[in-house]
């Protein structure tokens, strides 16, 4: 259809009156209002009003201001981020130093509290990288994530607890197990096309808790595993906070190393390839189940690896941690800086983390934003704040 | 004892079934899991709740409590029906060409939303279903039915009835069939997509509202949450009876409603809630396509 014709076609269902008054800030206000009713009587219902039609109001008054002015915004960020990515390439080095630093020196002004809070981001970003390679790089929409994370977290806590291992020797075993699982799910769960996958995935997830839940005698059930130790460095214990930092730093570090250089591989090409057609990637001789098998397990080690660490963290675990509120936080921090992009990936983590944190007075409406964020995001930017199209 | 769940089992089936409805309609037209669903059923069950208490304070309830009931339903179904089409309105008809991962992320962004949003409203904790209607039966045998499990059960096969009716014999059904197999060519032949696709959040919600309230009858007690649990327990028994399919939808949800309430008594109900996943996975691997459903060919 042309422009014209288009225009023309939607002028002629514009003047329609029926169509004008349900279209009007008026109706849409009342609307809302009304299915407001119900749930905070009628005083809620007209707050809701009022703030809704002047909302609506101004909106309409500027949509003829706000449409060439979004186009210009939109060319203004992108010229933002292309700048900032050559700026990047060329003090590249030097600003990662810099931000190397800053974080090295973190623990001597920041107080207790913010470190915990550091400490907190660096496992979410070691777990959304991990899901970032399922869901960004290979495509494929993990709902049970956190599954995955719980093992390696129940794993560490029962292998310190009872086997009274340490954590160098737990951690490759559970991190082996939670692989191992990611495997066992991926095998039979690839067979199946997109929606169906999440959902499959999204029964492990809540199998995975319910069992955790219900086995009384091995996970002590909804009271959970308590006095697991700290890591150990050679002699020292890494029991305060700024030494587990560090410890943190470190892995944060590693993952981001190996998964850049997985993801300019081939096996990170290969993951690419099958997101944006799968069928057109088999052709060129991409075997797909064994590269989506492999995504599918490379993301459950991240996991395994984050929950060993946060088990390591707050010695404490019970099946509350993993729920599929969990999933579904992990996955916004994926989709909320970007789709496939590492820093958007860092980024959608520390803000995620950080942002309760520092909304605390507001604390029973985040829930709240982060719903109706998630719909805005995908309607205004579904690629992220920091991803490209 | 074995016929007594069976009873529990197609009363709680159900209500599976008419949720389930609703995830097959919009699956069949949209290709999408409308997540929020489920909290569209908990809206059922907390506006049946709040107007019926309503109507208990005006003194209707008092002076008749049919017409009270009636209305009850009548109302909570009118406003989820709104709900569901204001939903689609805002969080699903601007991603209709988008990637499919993202109408499916919206969704759980309004799933998430409506949870917060009665949880807000109407506070954390249980909410009492009005004490209007004694917990009254009969009892043969040693087997006891409720007037409620009857009216669930009579009630679903209704709606049922009444909505294969809709789907085989009206024009507008036949429109919702048309959108299912093509909407490009439904769209040529004069359909108009849009109304079509309301229609079906708005019936599918309506269901759902219906579901909500009985349940609500039945259990007598409601909390924010069981909008997420009884939506992928509903999606469960729409895979089951291959998705898309209607009678599929019916069939799946009476057949996981006595499979849970079977098992709870016979094998362990500490593990009531994961029959349904371990159902949906075996299901998903051995026929992906449901019992009734149909098979799609990829296309290059």
């Amino acid at each position: 259809m042309t422009e014209g014709r288009r225009q023309k076609a939607e002028g002629r269902k514009g003047d329609s009156p029926i169509h004008r008054f349900t279209h009007s800030p008026f109706f849409i206000a009342l609307w809302f209002a009304m299915l407001f009713l119900p749930f905070k009587g009628i005083e809620g219902a007209f707050v809701l009003f009022v703030v809704l039609l002047t909302t609506v109001f101004i909106l309409r008054f500027l949509a003829g201001y706000i449409r060439p002015l979004k186009k210009r915004l939109q060319d203004a960020g992108t010229l933002i981020i292309q700048n900032a990515k050559c700026k990047m390439q060329n003090i590249g080095a030097k600003s990662l130093i810099f931000l190397l630093i800053l974080l090295l020196c973190l623990p001597f002004f920041a107080k207790d509290y913010f470190i915990d809070i550091a400490i907190l981001s660096g496992i979410y970003i070691i777990l959304a990288q991990g899901l970032n390679i399922v869901v960004g790089l290979a495509g494929l929409l993990n709902l049970g994530f956190v599954a995955f994370y719980a093992i390696g977290a129940y794993s560490y806590a029962l292998l310190n607890t009872k086997l009274g291992l340490g954590f160098w020797t737990a951690l490759p075993a559970s991190v082996l197990f939670s692989t191992v699982l990611g495997f066992v799910l991926a095998f039979p769960a690839l067979r199946l096309r997109g929606d169906y996958l999440a959902i499959v995935t999204l029964g492990f997830g809540e199998i995975v808790r319910l069992v955790l839940n219900n086995w009384d005698s091995l996970t002590k059930g909804p009271n959970g595993i308590g006095g697991i130790q700290r890591p150990y460095l050679s002699d020292i214990p890494l029991g305060k906070l700024s030494y587990y930092y560090y410890f943190i730093l470190l892995f944060v570090i590693l993952t981001i190393f190996v998964v850049r250089r997985v993801y300019s591989s081939r096996i990170g090409r290969a993951w690419v390839a099958i997101r944006e057609d799968e069928i057109a990637s088999s052709s060129i001789g991409i075997d797909t189940t064994a590269y989506k098998l492999y995504s599918f397990a490379f993301g459950a080690f991240w996991a395994g690896v984050a929950g060993t660490l946060f088990a390591a963290k707050m010695q404490f675990v019970s099946p509350e941690s993993f729920t599929f509120m969990e999933s579904v936080l992990i996955l916004c921090m994926v989709i909320l800086g970007g789709l496939g992009s590492i820093p958007g990936v860092i980024f959608g983590s520390v803000i995620l983390v950080m942002l309760p944190e520092m909304l605390r007075e507001i604390q029973l409406y985040r829930m709240l934003a982060l719903g109706s964020g998630l719909v805005l995001l995908m309607i205004f930017r579904p690629q992220g704040l920091l991803g490209r199209r | 004892m074995f016929i007594q769940q069976l009873i529990n089992g197609i009363t709680v089936g159900g209500v599976y079934a008419l949720i389930a409805l609703g995830y097959t309609m919009v699956y069949g037209i949209l290709e999408l899991i409308n997540f929020a669903h489920g909290e569209i059923y908990m809206l059922g069950a907390y506006l049946g709740i709040i107007i019926l208490g309503f109507f208990t304070a005006v003194g209707l309830t008092s002076y008749s409590l049919p017409l009270a009931l009636i209305l009850t339903f009548v109302l909570s179904t009118i406003f989820c029906a709104s709900y569901g089409f204001t939903i689609e309105k805002v969080a699903y008809k601007p991603l209709r060409n988008a990637p499919r991962l993202s109408p499916l992320i919206s969704a759980i962004g309004v799933s998430i939303f409506l949870q917060n949003y009665v949880m807000l409203t109407q506070g954390a904790t249980d909410k009492v279903f009005p004490h209007v209607l004694e917990n009254e039966g009969f009892e043969i045998n040693g087997i006891r039915v409720t007037y409620i499990q009857l009216f669930i059960i009579a009630a679903s096969a209704v709606l049922m009835i009444f909505l294969h009716i809709f789907i085989t014999r009206t024009r507008m059904g036949k429109a919702m069939r048309a959108v299912a197999q093509d909407k490009v060519m439904a769209s040529l032949v004069g359909i108009n997509i849009d109304t079509v696709i309301s229609m079906t959040f708005v019936i599918g919600s309506g269901l759902a509202a219906v579901a909500g309230l009985m349940v609500a009858m039945y259990y007598g007690l409601v909390n924010y949450s069981i909008g997420y649990i009884a939506g992928i327990k509903a999606f469960t028994a729409a895979v089951l009876g291959g998705i898309g399919s209607i009678p599929g939808a019916m069939f799946g949800g009476i057949l996981l409603g006595l499979v849970e309430s079977l098992s709870a008594a016979y094998i362990s109900s500490e593990y009531k809630d994961a029959y349904a996943f371990i159902i949906l996975i075996i299901v998903l691997l051995i026929k992906p396509t449901g019992l009734f459903g149909k098979s799609h060919e990829e296309k290059v």
